[in-house]
């Protein structure tokens, strides 16, 4: 080892992991905020706090604040570690750091201020998608500079998952996002008519399948192989599975725009593509719950791998879900409902949140100079409270779904509709309180989170660790 | 008979598809993927931190 020693950077790493629990807390409230406006239509103060205008606040919030800084924290994280080397960039690391915040604030401004392009997950002005691309090519600068300086041969293979999902968003960001600016706060799409509709579904299911997939893939194949001790249960079904999601997922977004004027053959491939998807999904399911074979005791009193692991069982779950979704008939029943409410909310609560949550749970202490958590029992508490969170938000969605899609399509002898649309609304209120309290139990163990989080910070240690070479402990 | 485009759509799917047989064929059937797997597989327990990287075998599924 030379006198002078290289260090990993871990102050942004530590600043991301902290923005990943503030920000998952404020977008899981305004998420509480517009279930309760569901239930109480009196909460509607407007027009700024509006449903209308806070869903989109709730999404972009939930999934490009607090998921956004989960990935950031644990790419940068592991792309340290595994490659054996201090993240590359010099400013741009920084500036991801800041930039991504400033998006974010923006974001929480023009939204309920009414400036929004209209486009499902990227209802954000042509200013702020500037800036996010800034940000986000100079992540890939980071990251992929990181890569090309490690000082081992191989690229594990959380960092495929995480370098496709950075390559992808890019990708798909750009073309969505193509728009024609009038003023400051106004655009209009280049694109029009269907083609505008699958380009934004093209845009819409990928941002689910990298973004929400990809990125946090990578994290289950570094923390899950960590907090359990023990190598990934077969890299080569790593290797296999990313590649299959890879030639897959793009094909997929079709599925959302099922009996739409977008051609029928189009929608068949889609429905294809997206039944084909339950392999390499459940292939990444399987290799990261059989990571833990033999030592399943370490699930009875570690909550951590239990947030890791539960999140893998959602993930099942739900990719199984999606393709029974995805098939034209079935999607005839649950397109438009709370069905596709729940279905999205099994994967981002019960496989993005929790994975983001276990992954922090590790990294904390270690961030802090410490060796744990500062209460263990209340990573378990949170634990619990988030699971039951879960099944309750998803359960009451699968029932006011379905029966918001049997009261649609039933009719009469004679041909009318049965039930007026304002019958299937009354009916679903009751599913809309139990699922407004999942929502809130979710959130309490954010808030739990938020509190241990600061516990283990008091006092902490945040030197940089140095960077090991990896030569030593290759015997 | 003149190519038009769809004929190279068609190419690109099916040079797709043999792509990715390739690659399983790499790390299911060829032995040269074996070891390298298993290095990779080693690489997150290398950092010598508070984890035990000690003793830890991994056999290649």
């Amino acid at each position: 080892m030379s006198g002078t020693q290289t260090t990993y950077n871990d102050k942004v790493v530590r600043q991301f992991a902290v923005m990943t629990v503030i920000w998952g807390i404020v977008g899981m409230l305004v998420g509480v905020i517009i279930a309760a406006q569901l239930v109480w239509p009196e909460l509607n103060l407007g027009p700024w706090l509006t449903y209308g205008r806070l869903r989109p606040l709730h999404t972009n919030a939930v999934i490009f604040a607090f998921g956004g800084c989960a990935l950031f924290a644990t790419s940068y994280w592991c792309v340290q570690r595994t490659s054996h080397a201090r993240l590359w960039g010099g400013p741009l690391v920084p500036f991801t750091f800041w930039g991504w915040q400033i998006v974010i604030l923006l974001a929480a401004i023009s939204l309920p201020l009414g400036f929004t392009t209209g486009k499902e997950y990227a209802e954000l002005e042509w200013p702020i998608d500037i800036l996010i691309t800034l940000v986000w090519v100079s992540y890939g600068l980071v990251f992929f500079g990181t890569i090309a300086k490690r000082t081992v041969s191989h690229i594990y293979v959380a960092n495929w998952f995480f370098g496709s999902m950075i390559i992808a968003v890019a990708l798909l960001h750009l073309v969505n996002s193509a728009a024609v600016p009038v003023s400051l706060t106004r655009s209009f799409s280049v694109y029009s008519g269907v083609q505008d509709a699958m380009i934004q579904w093209w845009y819409g299911h990928n941002a689910v399948g990298f973004f929400l997939t990809a990125g946090f893939l990578g994290m289950m194949y570094y923390f899950v192989p960590k907090q359990a001790g023990r190598p990934v249960y077969s890299y080569r079904l790593s290797v296999v599975h990313f590649w299959a999601l890879i030639f897959t997922y793009m094909w997929a977004g079709p599925h959302h725009l099922h009996y739409t004027a977008l051609p029928d053959w189009t929608q068949s491939v889609g429905m294809l593509f997206s039944l084909i998807l339950l392999a390499p999904s459940w292939g990444g399911m399987i290799n990261g719950i059989m990571t833990l074979s033999g030592a399943w005791h370490k699930l009875r009193d570690d909550p951590i791998l239990k947030f890791l692991i539960t999140s893998l069982s959602f993930y099942g779950m739900s990719t199984f879900e999606g393709p029974m979704m995805s098939i034209k008939t079935v999607n005839a029943l649950s397109h438009y409902t709370d069905w596709t409410v729940g279905h999205v909310h099994s994967g981002a609560l019960g496989w993005v949140a929790m994975v983001s949550i276990g992954s922090m749970y590790y990294l904390l202490p270690r961030l802090f100079g410490k060796t744990e958590m500062y209460s263990t029992a209340l990573v378990t508490v949170h634990f619990w409270i988030a699971t039951i969170g879960t099944v309750l938000y998803i359960a009451s969605m699968w029932i006011a779904g379905v029966m918001q899609g049997l009261m649609w399509r039933a009719v009469n002898a004679d041909g009318t509709l049965a039930y007026s649309f304002v019958e299937s609304v009354k009916g679903s209120y009751p599913f809309w309180a139990i699922r407004w309290l999942g929502g809130v139990l979710f959130l309490s163990g954010m808030l739990i989170m938020a509190y241990n989080m600061f516990k283990t910070m008091a006092g902490g240690n945040t030197k940089d660790a140095p960077v090991i070479a990896p030569a030593a402990h290759h015997a | 008979m003149a190519m038009d485009i769809n004929d190279l759509r068609s190419l690109l799917t099916v040079a797709g598809l043999i792509c990715f047989l390739a690659i399983v064929w790499w790390a299911y059937v060829s032995k040269s993927s074996k070891k390298g797997f298993e290095e990779a597989a080693n690489l997150p327990f290398a950092e010598g931190d508070d984890d035990g990287a000690a003793s830890r075998t991994s056999h290649p599924r």
